[in-house]
């Protein structure tokens, strides 16, 4: 199982990798997403699987035998879960909005030329 | 007094719920922008005097014991570092409110800032790796939206880069953290530190050590991951980069050298040509790209880079001195580089520009904002007797006792470099004749180049003063070093136990 998922994960690191290093933004908000993913499954397999063994203890107090699936990655997943979810909601806000500014998704058509024009102040001149 | 450590996180975090909900309130949001900076000065302040009194303080929310609960702790560093975010918060608020148009205010942006100084107390108060990684997350979005806030052309493509390079920072650090957590069973700082004493530093650990090192240092702009930070940081107004040079990248500096010290100092001590490599090429290259740059937040940008090797340099010397030198010269280069940015902003909003070759002759209208610009960056260059030359003095001493000859003599060649191109931008914006297509200059309204220029006068006196009177500085940060080498108060103070 382990071996499997270690396949699953690099899988998923090149393809972010590889998707991240394309022009399009779009391809780029992709690639973090499945950066996320692989990071997750990576601290779900490094934190042991166990399968069948919930972490509970009984009425009597005793653990009837170990070892016992560890709860703390499966918190630590879903923290990161929830936070990569708030912040994949930005990126896609964000692409948006480059796309209505630049008129293009493609990082090569998005550099500037006019560079240091800073908004002057409105009054009096001197 | 140990909910003293709460209330630097709940400080900006109710103030900015209280801006959220009077939404269009945006005086009440200004006034509660500058009133909770001030407390979160006074806060810090009374945490640095508690720390000095009674050693290193601690704290378990909801009494959650330690290594199973999320740990607060303040030690020296930490409190110095609080009580610069405090000062850096208030003086940025203030020329805010001079600064940001209605545009931006109408999106939210003083509860924005609260929030990134949420994030940044966080980080330098926790104890809990997995918890440093939420606060990271976040600082990083409250810096999403200022960074892109207004919306600008420019400001999209500076973003874009923003976020794509520091989201992948975040997942390596999750996924250094879940290899660590994999290896040794706890997320606590100070139960890791005991942990991995225990074991050999073989196969996993090293690797995690430098998955940490590169996300810290993506965060941090050390060389070679420095490239997103000129290509972001010129974008935004001038406000928002004050507070992201001064605190954002100064944070990165902060965890590398909490984690590497307490956590994984045995590769820190292996690791050491490498650290010490990156340092002097940070230095070396954000140096020749400032003198590159006809224009002027560029520079600075890059100069902000040039500054942050400097703070790797006391990393990777690993003696008392190195490390106080590096907390000296942090706290220094918040002060002077911050008076420097606002600085540069006034020019700005005067001019309507910040090409360099389109200003000139501001001296002769202007002797006060010269010498604002000239006094920090004489500092930044590291000329005696201001606040700089300290800081140098120090980690280039620690060098020679640590006989990193090559290393010293790149960070002395870089303080040339950097008061050439300093100097240079002082000579083009305010000592050469203004040139003949010179745009008219605007006047600014008494108040408003008041609340811009007091808090740059603020700090430049700031690095003048420990310029002239080091001593006390210097011995805190000394403190802060010896806790930081001698983990066994810090474990104590967490866990309750000698080791």
């Amino acid at each position: 199982m382990e071996s499997m998922l270690a396949v699953v994960i690099g899988g998923l690191y090149a393809a972010g990798m590889y998707l991240m290093v394309r022009r399009s933004i779009v391809k780029m908000i992709f690639g973090l997403a499945l950066l996320g993913n692989a990071a997750n499954l990576l601290i779900f397999t490094v934190g042991r699987l166990t399968r069948g063994r919930p972490p509970h203890v009984p009425a009597d107090g005793v653990l009837s035998s170990l070892p016992v699936a560890d709860p703390v990655p499966q918190a630590l997943i879903l923290t990161a879960i929830v936070i990569g979810f708030g912040v994949q909601a930005f990126a896609l806000v964000l692409i948006k909005r480059v796309y209505q500014t630049v008129g293009s998704d493609d990082q090569d058509v998005m550099i500037t030329e006019n560079q240091g024009q800073e908004k002057p102040e409105q009054g009096e001149e001197r | 007094m140990k909910n003293l450590l709460f209330l630097p996180l709940i400080i900006p975090l109710a103030t900015a719920v209280l801006g959220l909900l009077a939404w269009n309130q945006r005086k009440f949001q200004r006034i509660a922008g500058v009133c909770s900076t001030a407390l979160l000065t006074v806060t810090a302040v009374l945490l640095l005097l508690e720390v000095q009194q009674h050693g290193i303080l601690s704290s378990q929310a909801g009494n959650w014991p330690a290594p199973f609960g999320i740990t607060l702790v303040a030690d020296t560093f930490s409190a110095l570092m609080l009580l610069a975010t405090g000062l850096m918060g208030l003086c940025v608020t203030v020329y805010s409110l001079a600064d940001a148009d209605s545009d931006q205010e109408a999106r939210g942006y003083h509860p924005l800032l609260q929030v990134l100084l949420l994030g940044i107390c966080g980080s330098f108060l926790t104890g809990d790796l997995f918890n440093l990684y939420v606060w990271f997350e976040v600082m990083l979005i409250a810096s999403f939206v200022l960074l892109a806030l207004g919306g600008k052309r420019e400001q999209m493509e500076g973003a874009i880069k923003y976020v794509a390079l520091n989201l992948i920072a975040s997942a390596l650090l999750l996924a250094g953290i879940g290899l660590l957590y994999g290896v040794t069973g706890t997320l606590n700082m100070a139960h890791l530190a005991i942990r991995l004493q225990e074991m050999p530093h073989t196969g996993t650990i090293p690797v995690i050590a430098v998955l940490l090192f590169c996300a810290f240092s993506i965060k941090a702009a050390v060389f070679p991951f420095y490239f997103w930070l000129p290509a972001s940081y010129h974008t935004p107004p001038v406000a928002v980069i004050t507070i992201f040079s001064a605190l954002l990248s100064k944070v990165g500096i902060y965890v590398l050298i909490r984690v590497f010290t307490l956590i994984f100092p045995q590769e820190t001590i292996t690791g050491q040509p490498l650290i010490l490599a990156a340092a002097g090429l940070t230095m070396l290259f954000g140096a020749l790209g400032a003198i590159a740059q006809p224009e002027l937040r560029r520079l600075l940008s890059f100069c902000v880079v040039s500054q942050i090797g400097y703070l790797l340099m006391g990393l990777g010397l690993m003696t008392p001195l190195a490390l106080a030198g590096s907390i000296f010269f942090m706290l220094h280069i918040m002060a002077a580089k911050s008076a420097l940015f606002l600085t540069s902003g006034v020019v700005a909003r005067m001019t309507g520009t910040t090409m360099l070759k389109e200003i000139g002759g501001l001296y002769q209208r202007y002797p006060l904002l010269a010498v604002l610009f000239l006094v920090p960056a004489l500092s930044v260059a590291g000329i005696p007797p201001l606040s700089g030359f300290w800081g140098k003095l120090a980690l280039v001493q620690a060098g020679l006792q640590s006989e990193q000859y090559l290393l010293v003599a790149m960070a002395l060649a870089v303080s040339v470099l950097t008061l050439y191109y300093l100097v240079t931008a002082w000579i083009e914006l305010f000592w050469k004749n203004q040139p003949a297509d010179a745009k008219k200059l605007h006047h600014l309204p008494t108040v408003r180049r008041g609340q811009m220029i007091v808090p740059a006068l603020l700090l430049a006196l700031v690095s003048l003063v420990a310029g002239l009177l080091p001593e006390p500085l210097f011995r805190l940060c000394r403190t802060a070093a010896e806790q930081l080498l001698n983990n066994d108060a810090y474990i104590k103070a967490v866990l309750g136990v000698t080791q």
